[in-house]
């Protein structure tokens, strides 16, 4: 259901601001929103400060700054710090991204970060995303086969093993997903851009034998055609990515097998 | 075991905070120009209607229709039909799979935006 404003529980307050360094360094102001599930309070803006003389270049390296130096209590989720494993998605200066790999002087102005869109929080900056991954669990993500099993590895040719590339590199951050307003208000029903990216994976994979029910499975109002193309997912994906082609490729084919 | 207590999660903002993209905006006027063309085509049925009905009927709503308010809504609508035309131009492109690359995407994005003003300009220009 479409609903433009926040639920009256999670309407953001003017938070703390948080004593400066005095390390003596340059400054920078960060935004960050702030919940904790104890206290009963609303969401908060808590303002930090951060010294750039004693911190790395990255999002990620503030938050860590932050936590290590001003506030412990300040929670986010990250593990690689290198774009891999998808854990310190966030949204960063209005967009989704990935704060390992977004460095602070690519944004003007203040750094506000904020959690995934339109997610119920478990904590400041970490998103429940259970609903994303039974999404994803749900397009059946791995190899479909009914012919027997060869005596080695399923073969594919270089050209077939090219078609994945732009598909596989994908870390289900939920940048992608949570970026489309089509999923903000649809997002029950409709898969969103980073399941149906990886649905097409799987659907133009030749080795895959399990086309037809994939496509039956997403021949549905919601699941697929709630993507009007607003291409918010592209934009913002930090691996680079297309999850809009990717879902453009499906309608082709759901026209293709009716034709 | 440790209770488990019931926690009201709250939503994080979304509209509140995304920064509006190119993309995003020109998505959203699709939607807007072809609602609004709804109501402007009931009020040109309006104006036929009074027409019909009597002559001082028609009076009535010719007025309004001519007035600067009716200019105004008929101008507006001019631009509504180019920018939804050509939105939806562009979603027939989209639909063949063509152009979903950002770079073309947003520059079929400006096209829209650009392209309906100097086809109204040019269309009042004509009629």
């Amino acid at each position: 259901m479409v609903q433009f404003t926040l639920p009256r529980n999670s309407r953001i307050t003017t938070g703390k601001t948080w004593p400066k360094p005095e390390t003596g360094g340059t400054l920078r102001k960060f935004q960050i929103y702030r919940w904790n599930p104890d206290d009963g309070q609303n969401p908060r803006v808590d303002t930090y400060f951060v010294d750039l003389d004693d911190c790395g270049p990255m999002v990620l390296d503030a938050l860590i700054y932050i936590k290590n130096k001003i506030d412990p209590t300040l929670t986010f989720r990250r593990s690689c710090r290198e774009g891999i494993c998808g854990s310190c998605a966030m949204n960063i200066d209005g967009i989704n991204t990935l704060a390992c790999i977004y460095g602070m002087d690519e944004i003007k102005g203040d750094v506000k970060i904020y959690p995934l869109p339109h997610m119920p929080v478990v904590k400041d900056l970490i998103p429940d995303l259970t609903h994303f991954y039974a999404q994803h669990a749900s397009i059946m993500p791995w190899l479909e086969t009914k012919t027997n099993r060869p005596a080695k590895e399923w073969k594919q040719s270089i050209e077939d093993r090219e078609k994945l590339d732009g598909l596989y590199e994908c870390v289900m951050c939920a940048s992608c997903s949570t970026a489309c307003p089509s999923y903000w208000w649809n997002g029950d029903k409709y898969l969103g851009p980073a399941a149906l990216l990886h649905a097409y994976r799987w659907i133009i994979d030749s080795r895959d034998e399990a086309t037809g029910e994939r496509l039956d499975d997403l021949e549905d109002p919601f699941k697929l055609y709630r993507c009007h193309t607003i291409m918010n997912c592209t934009k913002t994906c930090p691996k680079g990515l297309n999850p809009a082609k990717a879902i453009a490729e499906i309608k082709k084919m759901m026209v293709d097998r009716h034709v | 075991m440790a209770e488990t207590k019931e926690v009201q999660r709250p939503l994080s903002p979304h509209l509140q905070i995304y920064r509006p993209q190119l993309t995003s905006i020109t998505s959203i006027l699709t939607r807007i120009t072809g609602n609004a063309l709804i109501v402007a085509a009931l009020l040109i049925v309006w104006w036929l209607l009074a027409a019909s009905t009597s002559g001082a009927y028609f009076a009535v709503a010719d007025a309004v229709m001519t007035s600067w308010f009716g200019d105004l809504v008929l101008t507006l609508s001019l631009w509504a039909v180019w920018y939804h035309y050509l939105a939806g131009l562009r979603h027939f492109y989209w639909d063949a799979g063509k152009g979903l690359d950002m770079e073309t995407a947003e520059k079929l994005g400006w096209a829209c935006i650009i392209g309906s003003v100097v086809l109204t300009v040019i269309t009042l220009l004509l009629v």
